[in-house]
């Protein structure tokens, strides 16, 4: 298969060139922002800085490895960034009251399943659309915040949590990228190799299909929201741990990142198509997008403005490249 | 580019040189296809030998990447359908692209849609009266403001028959009309092109139904892997001539059923009941092979619907192996080992945009697992071997459904599920669209999964099919079950096509 596709390099024509623009056009992208950024910056390529995209990226990547599972399935989830605000506030809670970090960890991972369990039970069993609940949802989610919070911020001055978000392993690499790194492959496993992914491409591709071929399309769908209010969990974990505080207000608009990581990653929006390694490519695109705005100093006013352009065009790139009749 | 204006008084179409390749798939190879004026003209060849290519280039839908096309005797070029239609050119999509939410009515006039004078406000009382009357001349009894998504796959192809036929068009390019149309309807759409000719209307006709060519074509063209080998008159020319020109050997075009021991009950319905159909009795035997026939919306697609639970059954028992069971939905019953080829395989059949593996293994996936994982190997393996036994034709099994010929995505839907090698199998339309090889080639298969003990059911608007493939034959008329015809009364010739025939009509 690989060789294949090296051999036709070479000689390929108009139609080969296409296909492989579509599988890995992307890659070139993410290289050619590599070498633009490297040149023009002469800081970009110090390792402290290499890390630390990688660490900001962490944090998106995990979120954009549970919406991709909706995402392909035909969903989509607007819940997640308030469900980091629920997991940081629900961390501060047990870690004040017990300080056992594990159980606040858990905790943290079991509320924000659980609310991915909702959301997928509401969409599967009454046949709403996942936009509408989970922008609902989200409401809820991020009030519950505030009220066991009592809508308050307050430090967690526990250094040992912090790690999880500013540690190294071997002082050398942060263990938010070993979080993602592991997530990563659990996600790769998930959706490549075992039934339960088929059945995720299935159900996206043509929900008809799938069930007319026995696939539980209820317990499909609803396992796609569960995996993404866990992800969120995770990702919560390390939002809390790297600010080392519990805050009811972060985690807003974190779905605009995961979902542009997934859809430049080459995730389809109609769903059925998609790939967990290009949906890493365009976790860490954007998280050179970023690092780059920063070091060529736009403010970040403009950063914004840059980050809904370049969704644009990732979008529009992906409709140009994926045209399909 | 030679000069043509001397044949132009004869010639309608005439495309000269066409090539079309997608990646390393060379669809159309040099091809010359010329057709006379006014005449029913009938393009044969294997699955994925270029066929639907060439006419999406006609009407614009893909661009030949060589070739010039001579339509009317001008040089022709068309960016799109709508083009095409303007230009003089319809055609029936072989795949049909309904929108559900339209009516009837809509449906056959979108882009062409009647307006208050000037205005840019839709008459919506002239389309459909427009469209009544459409209905009425093909003698169709709908009304035109029922929405696409309620009708069946030959009430939509209809629809796209009249469609095509409405727009005035010089030519008209007919892609496997038939293929999910039962008898009746066929000879109205015979009748259709008959009068179509009468007026000076040339039309490419497109089937693997052999016998459909003779009945309705003067002349023909034969492609084979994306190269022209042959045309002329059908005067000239017999079945097994056509067959070996497509195939480029000898292929037995009669069904090879091989008779087999017929053991126990293993399938058996009573009294079901649902929307479309009453009271519908009947058992299937263990290496049996039970065909229903009956007009289209007959309820032999709703029973078998209903039976495999997706469509609710409103009163009725089904037995397996001899115990009550109750399917409440697809999973159940393959779970219990039936499956079922759904008729429908745009819809229900395929998730177009994934690989061909993924397809195949979708419903067997159980089977293929290595603990927790799939065993990709295997699967791998698996999938090319049934591919392989039916003859798929494609650049390797991650191609996308999408990129097969529609006779090949048929094949892919039945090796899903022949590979599940249930107790019970339902074949609706099994043989929807797939060519004459391949079809003594499925027939064949059915055969030995029957001899295997499979239990086999069979539906299909195919009269020469269903009589030359079953054990027995039940015959639906308006929803119920009339009438029994066994193999012996067929073979020994008390039985014959006006017997069904006469029974589906309601005797
Ligand atoms: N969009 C596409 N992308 C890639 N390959 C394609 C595409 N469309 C057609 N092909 C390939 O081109 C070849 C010819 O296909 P075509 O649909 O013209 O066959 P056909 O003669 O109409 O067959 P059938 O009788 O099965 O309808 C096939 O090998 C098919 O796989
Ligand atoms: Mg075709």
């Amino acid at each position: 298969m690989e060789k294949a596709n090296e051999k036709k390099i070479l000689g390929m024509d108009q139609h080969d060139l296409s296909l492989f623009m579509k599988r890995y056009g992307i890659v070139f992208i993410m290289v050619g922002m590599f070498l633009i950024l490297s040149v023009s910056s002469p800081n970009f390529l110090k390792i402290n800085n290499i890390t630390n995209v990688f660490s900001t990226v962490a944090l998106n990547g995990v979120l954009a490895m549970g919406m991709v599972f909706v995402i392909t399935a035909g969903g989509i989830d607007l819940s997640i960034g308030s469900m980091l605000a629920l997991a940081s506030t629900t961390i501060g809670i047990v870690l004040q009251a017990t300080g056992n970090i594990p159980l606040a960890c858990i905790a943290a991972i079991i509320i924000c399943t659980f609310f991915g369990l909702l959301n997928g039970l509401l969409i599967a069993k009454f046949d709403m659309f996942p936009f509408v609940v989970t922008l609902a949802s989200q409401l809820v989610i991020r009030g519950l915040g505030y009220v066991i919070s009592g809508g308050y911020s307050f430090a967690l001055a526990n250094p040992k949590f912090s790690k999880i978000g500013l540690g190294k392993l071997w002082n050398a690499i942060p263990y938010p990228i070993l979080i993602l790194f592991g997530i990563t492959i659990l996600a790769f496993i998930l959706l490549h190799q075992t039934k339960f992914g088929r059945y995720i491409y299935a159900v996206g591709g043509n929900i008809n299909a799938a069930t007319a071929s026995g696939v539980n399309v209820f317990w499909t769908r609803v396992g796609s929201f569960i995996i993404s209010g866990f992800c969120a969990g995770v990702a919560g974990i390390i939002m809390t741990a790297r600010i080392n505080a519990a805050q009811p207000n972060i985690g807003i608009g974190y779905e605009t990142d995961a979902i542009a990581a997934c859809v430049i990653g080459g995730t389809s929006f109609a769903g059925g198509i998609s790939t967990i390694p290009g949906t890493l490519v365009g976790i860490i695109i954007i998280g050179l997008i970023y690092n780059g705005m920063n070091l060529l100093g736009i403010s970040s006013y403009w950063q914004t403005i840059c980050k809904g352009l370049i969704i644009i065009g990732a979008v529009m790139l992906d409709t140009i490249i994926n045209k399909k009749r | 580019m030679p000069e043509k204006k001397q044949e132009t008084n004869n010639i309608i179409l005439d495309c000269q040189g066409m090539s079309k390749s997608f990646g390393g798939t060379h669809a159309l190879k040099d091809v010359t296809f010329q057709v006379k004026k006014g005449q029913v003209h009938a393009l044969l060849g294997e699955n994925g030998a270029g066929k639907s290519t060439l006419m999406k280039i006609i009407i614009g839908l893909y661009k030949a990447d060589k070739g010039t096309i001579f339509f009317e005797g001008k040089p022709y070029q068309v960016n799109g359908p709508a083009e095409a239609i303007r230009a003089g050119i319809s055609m029936i999509h072989q795949e049909l692209n309904t929108e559900p939410y339209l009516s009837i009515a809509e449906s056959i006039f979108l882009n062409r849609e009647d307006v208050h004078g000037k205005s840019p406000f839709l008459n919506k009382k002239e389309t459909n009266r427009k469209a009544a009357e459409l209905l009425r001349q093909f003698d169709f009894n709908l009304n035109p403001k029922i929405l696409m998504e309620e009708l069946t796959l030959a009430q939509s192809q209809m629809i796209e028959i009249i469609k095509a036929v409405s727009c005035n068009a010089r030519l008209v390019i007919m892609d496997e009309p038939t293929s999910s149309l039962d008898s009746e309807e066929t000879g109205r759409l015979f009748r259709t092109i008959r009068n179509l000719q009468s007026q000076g209307v040339t039309i490419i006709y497109i089937s693997h139904r052999m016998e459909e060519i003779f009945q309705v074509c003067d002349s023909y063209s034969v492609f084979r892997d994306g190269v022209f080998v042959n045309s002329g008159e059908l005067t000239e020319v017999t079945t097994g001539d056509l067959i070996s020109m497509m195939v480029g050997r000898k292929v037995e075009s009669v069904f090879p059923k091989v008779d087999c021991e017929i053991g126990e009950v293993v399938f058996k319905v009573e009294g079901l009941s649902g929307k479309g159909f009453r009271d519908i009795s009947f058992e299937v035997h263990r290496g049996e092979i039970l065909g229903l026939s009956g007009l289209v919306g007959s309820g032999r697609s709703e029973t078998m619907r209903g039976i495999f639970g997706m469509d609710p059954l409103t009163s009725g028992k089904i037995y397996l192996e001899g115990k009550e069971i109750i399917i409440k939905n697809p999973r159940d019953a393959i779970n219990k080992g039936i499956a079922m080829i759904n008729e429908d395989r745009k819809n229900f059949g395929l998730c177009l945009f994934r690989s061909l593996r993924e397809n195949v293994s979708l419903p067997n996936l159980r089977k293929l697992h290595k603990g927790t994982l799939i065993n990709q190997n295997k699967e791998k393996t698996e999938v090319r071997d049934i591919t392989g036994q039916l003859r798929v034709k494609t650049a390797s099994i991650e191609a996308d459904a999408f990129s097969l010929s529609g006779g090949n995505q048929q094949k892919v839907v039945l090796s899903k599920w022949l590979m599940s090698k249930p107790k019970v199998l339902i074949m609706d339309e099994p043989t929807r669209g797939v060519d004459v090889g391949a079809k003594s080639e499925i027939h064949a298969l059915m055969s030995k999964f029957a001899a295997e003990g499979m239990a086999i059911i069979v539906v299909s608007s195919e009269l020469p099919e269903i009589m030359g493939m079953s054990d027995r034959i039940l015959i639906y008329h308006e929803g119920r079950l009339n009438g029994e015809i066994a193999r012996e009364d067929i073979l020994n010739g008390t039985a014959d096509q006006e017997t069904i025939l006469a029974k589906e009509f309601g005797e």
